[in-house]
């Protein structure tokens, strides 16, 4: 009897530690798919806080005068929040950044995915990899401090604080992410569409022209989406050097004012739960939409591409 | 169309991956118009021999080549060879099929286009088809995706898409191990019809279809090429006893 | 290679200098912060407080300030990520869900930075009210490096062969036991590198801390973590364009050491990678 019953009993230690054993591990895992959860309410988070401050703007502002209004007057009075001189100062800022990194983008993404000798490749990536570890804070001050007087005297300008200066260090801080992805497309590329192009007697710029950059070209837009994205949303180095002056550029000589730099520049001085407060919240859900809508579209093409590509 | 008789002439070929040796001391001399077959077992080296023929072992990093190898008369691995030049002459068909994802049309044009040649496309890409023996299947839908075609068109796509660049020298590596036996017998097949203009050779593990195709067999054996001969007296009395060992399957 | 033809003489040519244009910027960035610079760097530069309007002294509290951020993020934001990781990799089917929290993933690290500062202000400053504070500003770093850490984290947990997990399930280990005892241990030099990458960006933002956490001028140390900071990234902004009369060699100065710090941590990250990809035996 007494031999039995201390089996029993510890029958029942053995299954009440496991059981607590058990018990822990369920929290875990529990937390764990909690934090996998998070990223989902984060974004969600995100824009909500984005549309809750900027909503109470559209009691005295309707949605139309802000998204084609063409005047920024954020503290006369009446105010005014009109975005068109914004939006048109970062598509000038943009566009003109990628004029310059796609192109020497892709080539520098081909060069390493397709013509550099080992050696040459793993030297020369993180290279790339420095120049995206750069702090955009640290592109405005060179740019602030070397680039713009020398715009200034070459086109001998009132001042070199121009979108075009603005494009040409955003074009830099695009590269990394045109440069890596493109590669990464290129090299997904099946090893047997080389052999079949090169066994045909195509030399190997043929090979890379008309075969290789052709079908790793859904991956190449994709980078080059994600690099728009990157530029767009880029704040402190177009804050330094672009002139910040809400105006609708007719060249990109011209200084302008982005959308982030406004926000930057602006958000300081205001008056916490104030229209211009509301007005500048209302840019960053802009903004929020269109690197959304940009990202997402290179998401799916990427992934389509990873899918069908090889 | 003309086609120029090719002879194949290889001494002494060594062939080293790095400290490894795959081929040892090869030499053979290969009739034009004829089909020849390379077998044994996997790992002995008869791929990469296929493969210095076209140089397309070039693409790998730390190989290292010596001895001889003419086609045509001229040494392939000379210093002002064209290797551009040499693959136009001597073409390859891979183990998987591998056309670019691009249309029918685009895929066979692929090598006159890259050579410059834009005119009579359309009555090339008919010739070339028909004989790949593929022009009935393909004709309707030559503007389609050559990923569209099953595994055995497509293979036959590719053996076409080489035969456009007008070689003499049609190198197949293991051109059927993917395809089902229908569409193997379908290259055999045409095989036989291409060899009235082609030099062809052909790697394989398969006995059967190397004794079906060819005029000749090289055996190959932890890179050496044992025995080379009429693919008749290979396959009934070989004279080596480790071909023979091999042909009657009592072998790894 | 042997290019044919003067088009593609062309062609070789321009592909070789786009990998000069694309590598010069990194060298003419260091060489000019670190020539104009290093007149600048002295122990008193690094240890002092600034003096006469940060014209003169050092930058030590910007520095204190970088370093206590970028900690209180990586602590916040380690765990946050790994987890997420462990879900992706260990957890999650490959269904509808696992897909969704990538594109969210993708899309954090698509958020403008400046858009993060919003965020920051919006929900922690003023919703949470911890004021403009070394935590806001570290809970807003968090959320924007979770992104490069999760990704990192999930690559290495993925470079685990299955079949370590496979013997260690066989030899009766709960999934759990599994993932702490063997999973987590070979992927903890990939973690790492992600981590430290974190850290990198971090240190070198600006916009995120702008209304978050950032002084302009604050000759001291924060007492808490509810006090402001002040920052590198942020006090090279201020000395570049809201202080007049600055020398430049205290502007390039601290340029360099901002340079410095954040090249530095991500070298050590690129040298840890290299260093595990030799290592992986597996």
């Amino acid at each position: 009897m007494a031999i039995e019953r201390s089996l029993t009993i510890d029958s029942i230690d053995v299954k009440k530690s496991r059981r607590s054993g058990r018990w822990s591990e369920w929290v875990i895992e529990r937390v764990i798919q909690a934090s996998g959860l998070l990223t989902i309410v984060f974004i969600v988070l995100i824009f909500v806080f984005l549309l809750k401050d900027s909503l109470p703007l559209f009691k005295t502002h309707s949605l139309t005068a802000l998204l084609t209004g063409r005047d920024w007057y954020p503290i006369s009075d009446p105010a005014r929040f009109g975005l068109v001189p914004l939006l048109a100062g970062s598509l000038a800022v943009t566009l003109g950044s990628i004029v310059i990194a796609v192109p020497l983008g892709v080539a520098a993404a081909i060069y390493l995915a397709e013509v550099a000798r080992p050696s040459i490749r793993e030297s020369v990536k993180p290279v790339v990899e420095m120049l995206a570890a750069i702090p955009s804070v640290v592109f405005g001050f060179i740019g602030l401090l070397i680039l713009a007087p020398y715009v200034k005297s070459l086109f001998d300008l009132p001042t070199g604080l121009t979108a075009m200066t603005g494009s040409i260090m955003l074009a830099f801080m695009a590269l990394p992410t045109i440069i890596s992805i493109s590669e990464d497309a290129i090299s997904a590329v099946p090893r047997e569409y080389r052999e079949a192009s090169l066994a045909l007697g195509a030399t190997q710029w043929q090979t890379i022209s008309r075969v290789m950059v052709p079908a790793a070209l859904s991956g190449i837009t994709a980078a080059v989406m994600l690099g728009i994205g990157r530029v767009i949303g880029e704040t402190m180095t177009v804050l330094m050097v672009t002139g910040n002056a809400a105006l609708i550029p007719h060249s990109i000589t011209q200084p302008v004012r982005t959308m982030t730099a406004t926000i930057a520049a602006e958000m300081g001085e205001t008056v916490q739960y104030s229209e211009h407060y509301f007005a500048l919240f209302s840019i960053g859900a802009v903004l929020f939409v269109i690197t959304f809508a940009i990202n997402f579209t290179a998401d799916i093409v990427l992934h389509r591409f990873r899918r069908v590509g090889r | 169309m003309e086609t120029t008789a090719c002879i194949i002439d290889v001494a002494g070929l060594n062939f080293y991956y790095g400290k490894f040796q795959a081929l040892k001391d090869i030499s053979l001399q290969l009739e034009p118009r004829k089909i020849t077959a390379f077998i044994g077992p996997s790992g002995c080296g008869k791929s990469t021999f296929l493969r210095t023929l076209n140089r397309m072992n070039d693409l790998i990093a730390g190989v290292r080549i010596d001895g001889k190898v003419m086609i045509d008369g001229r040494d392939i691995y000379a210093p002002d060879m064209d290797v551009v030049e040499l693959r136009r002459r001597v073409g390859m068909v891979f183990q998987r099929p591998n056309p670019f994802p691009m249309s029918i049309f685009d895929n066979i044009t692929y090598a006159p286009r890259m050579k410059g040649q834009h005119k009579g496309l359309d009555d090339l890409v008919e010739r070339t088809l028909i004989k790949a023996a593929l022009w009935d299947e393909a004709k309707d839908k030559l503007k389609a995706s050559a990923l569209s075609l099953s595994g055995g068109q497509q293979q036959r796509l590719c053996i076409a898409r080489a035969l456009a660049a007008d070689p003499g020298i049609l190198l197949m590596d293991e051109p059927c191990s993917a395809l089902d036996p229908v569409s193997t017998l379908r290259i055999e097949d045409l095989m036989q019809s291409l060899k009235n203009e082609y030099t062809i050779l052909i790697v394989t593990h398969n006995m059967q279809q190397a004794a079906r195709v060819s005029d000749y067999t090289g055996f190959f054996l932890s890179g050496e090429l044992i025995e080379f001969g009429d693919s008749n007296k290979i396959f009934t009395k070989p004279d080596d006893k480790r071909t023979e060992d091999y042909i009657t399957g009592r072998f790894g | 290679m042997r290019p044919r033809g003067a088009g593609e003489w062309l062609a070789y040519g321009l592909l070789y200098l786009s990998i000069i244009l694309v590598t010069l910027p990194v060298a003419a960035v260091l060489f000019i912060v670190i020539s104009r610079g290093y007149s600048a760097i002295s122990w008193e530069f690094l240890t002092a407080m600034p003096r006469m309007g940060m014209r003169a002294g050092g930058i030590f509290p910007a520095i204190m300030g970088t370093l206590l951020l970028v900690l209180g993020t990586v602590a916040i934001a380690l765990p946050l990520g790994v987890m997420a990781a462990i879900y992706l990799s260990e957890y999650a089917s490959r269904g509808r869900l696992n897909r969704l929290i990538h594109l969210a993933i993708v899309n954090l690290a698509g958020v403008p930075s400046v858009v993060y500062g919003l965020f920051g202000l919006g929900a922690f400053v003023l919703f949470l009210k911890l004021g403009v504070s070394l935590l806001a500003g570290c809970l807003t770093l968090a959320l924007m490096i979770l992104p490069v850490i999760i990704t990192a984290s999930e690559e290495a947990l993925q470079a685990v062969p299955q079949s370590f997990r496979e013997a260690s399930l066989a030899l009766g280990a709960t999934r759990w036991k599994t993932i702490w005892n063997v999973v987590l241990p070979s992927a903890l030099p990939g973690i790492l590198t992600g981590a430290i990458l974190g850290v990198g960006r971090a240190a070198g933002e600006t916009a995120p801390i702008l209304f978050t956490a950032a002084a302009f001028f604050l000759p001291r140390l924060p007492k808490s973590i509810f006090d402001q900071v002040m920052a590198l990234p942020y006090h090279l902004y201020i000395i570049a364009t809201q202080v007049p009369n600055i020398s430049q060699s205290v502007q390039y100065g601290t340029a360099l050491v901002l340079v410095g710090l954040v090249l530095l941590v991500n070298a050590s990250a690129i040298v840890l990678r290299s260093y595990i990809r030799r290592r992986r035996s597996w």
